[in-house]
């Protein structure tokens, strides 16, 4: 018990592990782990041949924190930004440093507005989003789908209900939107 | 080329993506042969990370052959076959002259809070990533590294994060001979985490999980203790009881952002993004760890707030030490282990998928069908 000095109980002896697991002990020495000390000045182990990067080209545009001072001198260019997302994402980028949940709160509502105008783009272009092949579901067949669930006391299970929702909610709420919105105004027009 | 892209939480599918081109001078163009797909992918997969666009090709765990370099790259050159660490860094800012390269100041416009990761969202740089025919890799004389001659693809694709982030892992968990720890977490990070805590000689490892098959996979590849905390009403207290309610000496949080284990947490966290992740194996490791005792955070987490217990960690004098893995750093060691025999880490892959099946192969892992650890993707067979 830890009411007395002595370490409670006793764990296996070195020679004990030693004989039982390959390997024991080869990072025991503290100070001889990769990572120790954390910090280590070195900057000639790297195999940087400059003492600051020369910039990428294009860096003008480039949304940027406001914790940086300027845009970083390589940077990635998979996804520029657009639409009514990008104009959310670039005022989160220039208005709140990282330091300000309005910032995080702001990209996560352009990672949405992002995915429903991604969505409608398909629909009008030649590779429309296709909601089964996409997420995959069509491996729960021949991947085991119900002995892998249950009987295993897989705490997920209990949600799992959900995700369904979270991908299919937005396509069966559209159309619900789309009719309810004609029918509003084909009553405005009746009444007019 | 053949590439996947991102099209919103829980989608993705394989789309046909111009081939990337040097953008800057120490740039290198790889044509990957192999990735996979790492838990961490997940987050991103279910909507989680901020900044996630539509378009964006995910994949930080890849290796691949030199297909073309930029004029001032020295040290690659076209046909060499590379692995290529997760972190892109320069090699010359302030955090990496200090050997902090997954914390690199001069590659991430978008935050300063974390470096570049390929294929990770725009918050960590807006890379894309090699879960595709072909990728960029930025400060080519830095990141990549020759694979050597000796080495299985499927080992060096697992260098690449999984087994250096476990590996590191135990290291940040300042692991003294004869400690208990628990790992919490029976993925492949939280597996090497135990795996490597034996090589800084603990005297016990425990993992805790609620998958019953990687909790097998944690007794035959790591040798460890193992509890499914779905079998205990409270697994901190049975951790208690089990270390003769003194805690453990170190605990490792391998789990992050999608953790379960309280259905509230993980619905505000994985379900309505209320919080930047679910802290329940991260509050778990933090009352289970005895008084005076360090916590290891490998898992990774977004961002925004999360409802962590700090008062406890406060109370109970912790240590609580945390990072992206520095890659490169624990090569050269983990070579050693690999060739000694110490380590395997392409005893974990259990799945090999074809690119053109990715979204197949991230909904088995996501739900973890099929007695799913660790997917690979093979990029040129499709």
């Amino acid at each position: 018990m830890p009411y007395t000095a002595e370490k409670p109980y006793k764990n296996p002896s070195p020679d004990e592990l030693r004989a039982r697991i390959p390997g024991w002990g080869a990072d025991l020495d503290p100070r001889d782990r990769p990572s120790v000390p954390r910090e280590k000045y070195d900057p000639g182990a790297t195999g940087a041949h400059w003492d600051f990067p020369e910039r990428q080209p294009g860096g003008e545009s480039r949304e940027r924190s406001l914790e940086h001072k300027f845009v970083t001198p390589v940077f990635g260019t998979s996804v520029p930004l657009k639409g009514l997302s990008g104009a959310i994402r670039r005022f989160a980028y220039k208005r709140y440093s990282e330091g300000r949940a309005a910032h995080w709160l702001l990209l996560i509502a352009g990672d949405r507005v992002d995915a429903w105008e991604a969505h409608a783009r398909s629909l009008v272009s030649r590779q429309p989003d296709n909601p089964v092949t996409e997420t995959g579901i069509l491996a729960e067949a021949g991947h085991h789908p119900v002995s892998s669930r249950f009987r295993q006391n897989r705490s997920d299970v209990s949600h799992m209900w959900m995700d369904p929702l979270i991908v299919a909610g937005p396509w069966l709420a559209a159309p619900v939107v789309v009719v309810l919105g004609i029918r509003a105004a084909l009553r405005r027009r009746r009444i007019a | 080329m053949q590439a996947m892209v991102y099209r919103g939480p829980y989608k993705v599918r394989v789309e046909e993506k111009d081939i990337p081109k040097i953008e800057h001078p120490n740039d290198a163009i790889v044509r990957v042969t192999l990735a996979a797909i790492c838990g961490s992918d997940l987050h991103l997969y279910h909507g989680m990370m901020p900044d996630t666009r539509v378009g964006m090709t995910f994949g930080h765990e890849f290796i691949g052959v030199v297909e073309e370099v930029g004029p001032s790259v020295q040290n690659l050159k076209k046909g060499d076959r590379v692995m290529v660490p997760f972190n892109v860094y320069c090699g010359s800012c302030y955090f990496c002259a200090r050997g902090l390269y997954s914390n690199c100041h001069n590659v991430n416009p978008n935050a300063t809070a974390v470096g570049g990761i390929y294929g990770y969202s725009h918050t960590c740089g807006g890379y894309d990533g090699g879960q595709g025919q072909f990728v960029r890799v930025p400060f080519a004389d830095v990141g990549p590294s020759l694979i050597p001659d000796w080495m299985d693809d499927e080992d060096a694709v697992l260098l690449t994060d999984a087994c250096p982030t476990g590996y590191f892992g135990a290291q940040l968990a300042d692991i003294s001979e004869g400690d208990t720890v628990v790992v919490f977490g029976a993925g492949p990070v939280g597996l090497f985490a135990a795996k490597s805590s034996w090589l800084m000689g603990a005297g016990r490892v425990v993992v805790v999980d609620h998958l019953d098959y990687r909790l097998e996979k944690a007794r035959t590849f790591a040798q460890a203790e193992t509890y499914n905390f779905t079998e205990y009403d409270d697994i901190v207290l049975q951790l208690k009881k089990d270390t003769e309610y003194l805690g453990a000496d170190v605990v490792i949080d391998a789990v992050g952002a999608e953790a379960d284990g309280n259905l509230l947490q993980h619905v505000a966290a994985a379900k309505l993004k209320l919080q930047g992740g679910s802290p329940i194996a991260l509050n778990w490791a933090i009352d289970s760890v005895r008084k005076g005792g360090t916590v290891s955070v490998v898992g990774a987490y977004g961002p925004i707030f999360s409802a962590v217990k700090f008062g406890d960690a406060m109370n109970k004098g912790l240590t609580i030490r945390a990072n992206q893995c520095p890659v490169k750093r624990q090569w050269p060691r983990l070579f050693e282990h690999i060739q000694n025999g110490y380590l395997k880490p392409s005893e974990l892959v259990t799945h090999r998928i074809p690119l053109e099946h990715i979204a197949e192969g991230y909904h088995i892992f996501s739900s973890k069908l099929d007695g799913c650890i660790k997917p690979l993707i093979l990029p040129q067979a499709a």
